[in-house]
């Protein structure tokens, strides 16, 4: 695959600096180690490590309440884990909060063998929670705009990450 | 034991201008608190969360105290909520635990192993710099201003008299007095956050 077909970490970065985030609040998988080494050494980010994933809906929920503009960002098979926290402290509570989630088991050709990405979809809608594919760079201002809807509705949005096998661990 | 809206009205006496999260302890809180804008009581949002919810307003809010009433069922489900405070280690949250030894809005029933777990010990375990246990009502009220003067993270279990709730959820007296929307208002203006949060 091309390197410009690619989301790099760097671009993630850059949408969380436009966006004004202030915490990532997260649990890592094994594709985004790249990008917790940029966010660590990014002095405007405080990065708050999770050990299960329904817990960085509720801790986001108080930074956000707080004042604080947090993202989430969490592997989709602990978005479905969450489903309870998601729904009481994000939902429950209006909290405009993006969910950054590594599709994994995503694919946009072929048949999607891991159940993972098969639910993910399902998971989501079944919240009524909106969410857009990020899959290279050149779709990287759909995160502003998942910011902005955020914003606007006071709900999370989603944006599934579609390209976890390559910018993001180098 | 002792019973929770007893160590409340001690504790109203200590409170300062903290912020508030009294958790179960909210339908006796409500009726002792004389800063209802600096209190959070949001009832029971979701299955557990409300250590996380405080650790994220301290880590929002540095300059305030932030005091949660939180409760060992609640922990229990999310135990990994302790390293996490630890690891943040916000000098401005206090966690007072609630142990009644039992799930008491579903009729009392014991929480796993309920007489046997020490939750000091698993806060210090999990990296608290200072945790405390009281069984007894005078030993809480003795220690209670020294807890407070010291920087936190600190966690405070205490053992309470089970308040069993039997009837369906749809015949119990609310005692609350606010949505959770007015809430969180509530408490965005107090901060000065109206326009952040809305």
């Amino acid at each position: 695959m091309a390197q410009e077909a690619q989301l790099s970490p760097e671009t993630v970065l850059e949408e969380m600096k436009k966006n004004g985030v202030t915490h990532v609040v997260w649990l890592p998988d094994s594709e985004t180690n790249w990008l917790y080494l940029l966010m660590q050494a990014e002095p405007s980010l405080h990065l708050v490590a999770v050990s299960r994933e329904s817990m960085a809906f509720s801790t986001a929920a108080g930074l956000s309440v707080g004042g604080k503009t947090p993202i989430i960002l969490i592997q989709n098979t602990g978005l479905m884990e969450s489903g309870d926290s998601l729904r009481g402290w994000a939902l429950g509570l209006n909290i405009p909060v993006v969910l950054m989630i590594g599709y994994r088991g995503w694919t946009r050709h072929g048949v999607t063998q891991d159940t993972a990405a098969t639910y993910t979809e399902r998971f989501l809608n079944a919240f009524g929670i909106n969410y857009y594919l990020v899959e290279s760079n050149a779709d990287a201002s759909r995160i502003s705009v998942a910011f902005a809807e955020a914003k606007k509705t006071k709900r999370p949005v989603a944006v599934l990450v579609g390209d976890e096998y390559h910018g993001f661990n180098r | 034991m002792f019973r929770t809206a007893d160590m409340l009205e001690i504790f109203q006496q200590y409170r300062g201008d903290a912020i508030v999260i009294p958790g179960r302890g909210g339908r006796h809180w409500v009726h002792l608190s004389t800063c209802p804008q600096r209190d959070v009581p949001l009832g029971d949002p979701a299955m557990g969360g409300h250590a996380s919810f405080a650790l994220g307003l301290a880590l929002a809010q540095p300059d305030k105290k932030v005091i949660l009433f939180d409760s060992e069922g609640d922990l229990l489900m999310n135990l990994g909520a302790l390293p996490t405070i630890a690891e943040q280690a916000p000098p401005n949250f206090y966690h007072f635990l609630l142990d009644n030894e039992c799930y008491a809005t579903t009729g009392g029933q014991p929480v796993p192993n309920a007489k046997n777990v020490a939750y000091d010990v698993m806060a210090r375990g999990a990296g608290y710099p200072r945790a405390f246990a009281f069984e007894h009502l005078e030993d809480f009220a003795a220690h209670l201003q020294a807890i407070l003067d010291q920087p936190g993270p600190v966690l405070v279990a205490m053992k309470v008299t089970p308040e069993v709730e039997n009837n369906p959820i749809g015949q119990r007296p609310r005692w609350q007095t606010r949505t959770r929307e007015q809430v969180v208002r509530d408490l965005q203006a107090e901060l000065g956050l109206s326009a952040a949060h809305g």
